[in-house]
């Protein structure tokens, strides 16, 4: 094991998978020489060519449509985009065509892509730099999204993502990227669990809060915080968010009876709407309370000094345990 | 080679169909062009034949799917009659190796790949997204987004940069498509990278109701040398100087020259699609004027003068064309649709949990009805 931050497990991934198949090629804005804007990518080029780590043009369309292409050669592109906001101008080409080309194709076609979005906010950064548009992927059919919360599951899923012959939007918590936890360098990926499968965060049964990306350890600490209370709750990484693994979900419910969806993006009709009716659906007869969602707020993202009141942070998690605990509107404390 | 000719202002549009480069006038007289010759001198009287026949099949072929839809056995039919040069001319000079990357119209490119009779029809049927297999012709699905393809063309030539070999792709288009920012952007990565790939631009003067002059005030050819990329601006209803053009950009890509793009000045004699109605919005005047610039008529015309072809060599290639219209038709009617459960089928490669489910239910609800 090796005490890794986010950004360098994912740099580790990115060398191990162009180190173990010449068809995995990395491109994106600033990937090269710079090493990336947040020198995620630092030396790969230098150690692997420009013709394996491919600095391209300022345009995110070109940069998604040109690996379509790519792959449609025969590699196995891996795209930078630089960050969330900036992924709307490849928006077609990833819903209508990374998405969609092995079903049009009936399967002759693979697209085994992986879009890498440094993603949502916290950090302070200017517009267009915090955002969370996961939930436009999740309601693509024939895209995997997925969502990194720790040094070690970077490593692992991103590999996974390079190895899936399906394309892969790999969410990067920015906020996370210089944090750091052990990481197993030689892990075997057959040994890993799939990408697809939530991990139980931490073991509890008062209530279950479900999370993922850099909202795992918000929500982690705020299970630290109600243990003071006496409360034991449980907290789900979902890592993958198509698809979504209610098994274990679903088992985390049946046990507490009560369970908080919390994440960053906005809340209509987004992930966390999606697992409260699949709750319901499965769950009703177990769950003593309604569901709780805490999410961002419906607006665009704010202006960073305002982010902490949109960011869903430990306080506003125990406010929505409150309620599914039935103990009235207070902050635990 | 290049296309160089300047405009100072866009008070004049875009210049008409006469400044063009060809090497067969209208009425089938042969006139020589001294780009063009060099890459042409070789086509033999069989060559020449060939390019006869698949521009007449072609034909045959776009009617009958005009008529499978007139008749309710199509959706949809997106007709290409008028541009069967430029799609035939330029499939001509491809080697088997070469990929194309086609939009919905280009029913006469596929043939030159050798698409089966099944292959034109099942998509406008409804009864595939795309029925042919792309490798067994090298030809990506049909592109209904306009212009996506020119990126995905880019991309694969990338790949072909990188294998150290040949291959060259083709991006085929019209006129409305080279307004979207995919085939701009392409056409950034393809100079940054020198990648070989061949831009088509089948202008046709419409993009559905939209005439040329709304996409552009300069000519499309003249775009291309903006962005370090040499382009030929040519009759796209001359089959010859189709192959000429095609074998120039081709013969570049493959001596490591990198993108060039070739702007076939054409016209889309019938609609868009068969849901068009193009008298509300072009005069039959300018059909008309089409009408005499036809490219079959042109090339027979030649052929004939030079006693390359006959009425019986004639004879032979509407019996070849009535057979492929024959075949085409039976694949469209005896198609059968495939079990629902089968549309589930394909939206990824490995298994996804959250689909399995809704698989499982719909298959299980369909399964109450039998009972």
């Amino acid at each position: 094991m090796t005490a890794l931050t986010l950004g360098s497990a994912i740099n580790a991934a990115l060398s191990k998978a162009l180190e173990s198949d010449d068809k995995v090629l990395l491109m994106g804005e600033d990937i090269g020489k710079l090493g990336g804007v947040f020198r995620v990518t630092d030396g790969l080029q230098q150690r692997f060519g420009a013709q394996r780590v491919i600095d391209t043009p300022l345009a995110e369309a070109g940069i998604v449509g040109t690996a379509v292409g790519l792959a449609l050669r025969g590699y196995r592109p891996v795209v930078e985009i630089q960050f969330d906001g900036f992924v709307y101008p490849a928006f077609d080409q990833i819903v209508c065509q990374v998405a969609k080309l092995h079903y049009r194709s009936n399967g002759r076609i693979r697209m085994p892509l992986v879009i890498r979005i440094p993603w949502a906010g916290g950090v302070g950064a200017a517009e267009h730099h915090s955002e969370s548009p996961e939930a436009y992927f999740v309601h693509t059919a024939g895209l995997r999204v997925v969502a990194a919360s720790n040094p070690q599951d970077a490593y692992v899923m991103l590999r996974q993502a390079v190895a899936s012959d399906d394309p892969v939007i790999f969410f990067e918590p920015k906020r996370l990227y210089h944090s750091k936890g052990e990481v197993d360098l030689d892990a075997d990926l057959a040994d890993a669990p799939p990408m697809h499968l939530a991990r139980v965060a931490r073991e509890g049964t008062d209530a279950t809060i479900v999370t993922y990306g850099a909202q795992v350890r918000t929500a982690l600490d705020a299970a630290l915080a109600a243990e003071d209370d006496g409360l034991s709750l449980e907290v789900i990484d979902l890592r993958s968010l198509s698809p979504i693994d209610m098994n274990t979900v679903a088992a985390s419910v049946r046990k507490t009876g009560r369970v908080v969806v919390t994440h960053e993006a906005a809340r209509e009709a987004g992930v966390g709407a999606e697992l409260v009716a699949s709750i319901t659906e499965q769950c009703f007869e177990y769950l003593e309370a309604p569901p709780q969602r805490v999410t961002g707020h419906d607006i665009p993202y704010p202006p960073s000094k305002l982010e902490k009141h949109h960011v869903p942070d430990l306080d506003r998690i125990l406010f929505a345990v409150d309620r599914v605990l039935e103990r009235g509107e207070g902050v635990l404390r | 080679m290049t296309y160089t000719q300047t405009q100072d202002s866009v008070t004049g549009g875009v210049p008409d169909e006469g400044d063009v480069l060809r090497v067969l006038e209208p009425d089938g007289a042969r006139v020589p062009d001294a780009t063009l010759e060099p890459w042409i001198a070789d086509l033999s009287p069989h060559e020449l034949r060939a390019l006869h026949r698949d521009m007449v099949l072609t034909r045959r072929l776009d009617a009958e799917g005009v008529a499978l839809q007139r008749q309710g056995q199509l959706a949809l039919w997106a007709p290409c009659r008028g541009q069967e040069a430029v799609q035939v001319g330029t499939a001509h000079a491809l080697a088997p190796g070469d990929f194309v990357f086609p939009s919905y119209r280009e029913h006469g490119v596929l043939l030159g790949r050798g698409a089966q009779p099944a292959d034109y029809v099942l998509a406008w049927r409804g009864e595939e997204h795309s029925a042919y297999d792309h490798r067994a012709i090298n030809a990506a699905p049909p592109q209904i987004i306009i212009g996506a393809q020119s990126l995905h063309a880019t991309g694969w030539a990338m790949g072909a940069q990188r294998d150290g070999s040949t291959d060259v792709a083709v991006a085929y288009y019209g006129d409305g498509a080279t307004s979207q920012g995919d085939v701009n952007e392409a056409m950034v990565f393809a100079s940054s990278f020198g990648a070989p790939v061949v831009f088509v631009c089948s202008n046709n003067q419409w993009a559905i109701s939209e005439p040329v002059t709304v996409q552009a005030k300069y000519p499309i050819a003249g775009r291309a040398p903006g962005f370090g990329i040499p382009s030929l601006r040519i009759d796209g209803n001359d089959a010859l100087a189709c192959v000429a053009a095609m074998r120039w950009a081709l013969d570049r890509a493959r001596r490591g020259e990198g993108p060039s793009f070739i702007e076939a000045v054409t016209y889309r004699m019938g609609p868009h699609t068969t849901s068009d109605d193009p008298t509300r919005y072009r005069d039959a005047a300018e059909v008309e004027e089409w009408t005499q610039r036809d490219p079959i008529a042109r090339l027979e015309a030649y052929l004939r003068a030079e006693g390359m072809l006959d009425d019986s060599g004639m004879a032979e290639v509407a019996r070849a064309a009535d057979a492929l219209a024959a075949e085409v038709r039976t694949a469209c009617i005896g198609a059968t649709t495939r079990a629902p459960e089968t549309m589930f089928d394909h939206v990824y490669a490995e298994p996804h949990a959250g689909l399995e489910r809704q698989r499982a239910e719909y298959v299980a609800y369909l399964e109450g009805f039998e009972k």
